[in-house]
């Protein structure tokens, strides 16, 4: 069987275990708003003290038939299906940038419901397929 | 075959048996990146730069399985004081190390076309460039710390310690916003990987961890023979 030494050895490794674990949980859970990368729209609009003057990160959707562009800039819609914000952006889109998909930008906050951009980064999601599938998928929804 | 990996049966490894190995890894290479790179589909958002994920994703699977061997043997390293576990440990880290690098790089690749940036730091990339971090403080004990109980008990401390960032890294991308997609291979549910781009990725995987296993074969019968050798010198 074990010796004792073996013992006091596996008891010493397992409470420094569990005390690690419960240290890094409550790290990470106290820099819980550092670690999140954006927020949602509907995280913006329960959130009670936002400041407006701090650069932010809002992430969702692009709603569809939302994309309005003029001249000098551009203007969507994030949404996350509950609520939504509209934002306005002066500069170049990445390519992955449309309506229906993922999107994060980065930039101020107006108010709870405008959003200026100074950045927009596209995310992308989990699936993968080959363009004739999407297009049968598509049509199946249809 | 498990039996070869005890520190005597290792050493008769010989080249003839690594070259079939190697025989082998040529195959399985060729076929996944023609696969991968000629015959597979391109995306329907993506394009061409899916083809980054098949070297991306089993180089991660592999950084992040490397280091999860290395935190167990540390631990039973710890307890039992099993020198053997220092030794595969010791081995298996530069694997896991290039690895996650590759890992970073090719990721960088494909978040400049699909993301409009290199990098990010969000929750899953972050971790991601940790557990590299710690690859390099792990190897790096074993170089500059030239007495082996010391570097042992230190590298092995290091290993535990980087085992909490591995469950980090694999639900980054659930527990908080990330920017980096979350998984599309789980256990369960269906992959969302279309099939004709899931068979090369599982191709370009068993041909990495063929190179691996080659890599560490090769690496651990150097250390088991340098720790023969050093045992010697000490009796003399």
């Amino acid at each position: 069987m074990l010796s004792k030494k073996v013992k006091a050895r596996i008891f010493f490794l397992a409470l420094s275990i569990i005390s690690a674990v419960i240290i890094i949980f409550a790290i990470l859970k106290s820099l819980e708003e550092n670690v999140v990368y954006f927020l949602s729209p509907t995280e913006i609009y329960n959130k009670a003290n936002i400041s407006f003057n701090k650069k932010i990160r809002v992430g969702g959707l692009v709603k569809m038939n939302s994309i309005k562009k003029n001249e000098t800039s551009i203007n969507f819609i994030i949404t996350d299906l509950k609520k939504e914000i509209i934002v306005s952006y002066r500069g170049l889109v990445p390519n992955l940038f449309s309506e229906g998909k993922g999107v994060v930008a980065e930039g101020k906050l107006k108010d709870k419901k405008y959003f200026v951009a100074d950045k927009i980064l596209s995310k992308h999601d989990e699936n993968y397929m080959p363009p004739e599938v999407n297009r049968a998928l598509k049509k199946n929804n249809n | 075959m498990f039996k070869k990996i005890f520190p005597n049966k290792i050493l008769s490894l010989t080249n003839t048996k690594i070259n079939i190995l190697v025989a082998l890894l040529i195959i399985i290479v060729t076929i996944g990146l023609v696969y991968s790179l000629l015959i597979s589909p391109r995306d329907y958002i993506q394009g061409d730069s899916v083809r980054i994920m098949y070297v991306h994703v089993p180089s991660s699977f592999i950084a992040l399985g490397c280091f999860g061997f290395i935190g167990v043997a540390s631990i039973c390293n710890l307890i039992f004081k099993i020198k053997l576990m220092s030794l595969l440990t010791k081995s298996l880290a530069p694997i896991g190390c290039i690895f996650s690098l590759i890992s970073i790089v090719t990721g960088s690749f494909w978040g400049k076309p699909t993301w409009g940036v290199w990098w990010v730091w969000d929750a899953r990339l972050t971790s991601m460039a940790i557990l590299f971090l710690f690859y390099i403080a792990y190897i790096l004990t074993w170089k500059f710390i030239d007495n082996f109980e010391k570097a042992n008990k230190i590298s092995s401390l290091i290993g535990i310690i980087g085992l909490f960032n591995l469950p980090v890294i694999k639900y980054s991308v659930d527990w908080w916003n990330t920017l980096h997609q979350s998984s599309s291979i789980t256990l369960t549910s269906a992959p969302k990987i279309h099939f004709s781009m899931l068979v090369p990725l599982i191709i370009m995987f068993f041909g990495m961890i063929i190179y691996s296993l080659i890599i560490f074969l090769m690496k651990y019968k150097t250390e088991v023979m340098k720790f023969k050798l050093s045992k010697k010198k000490n009796y003399k």
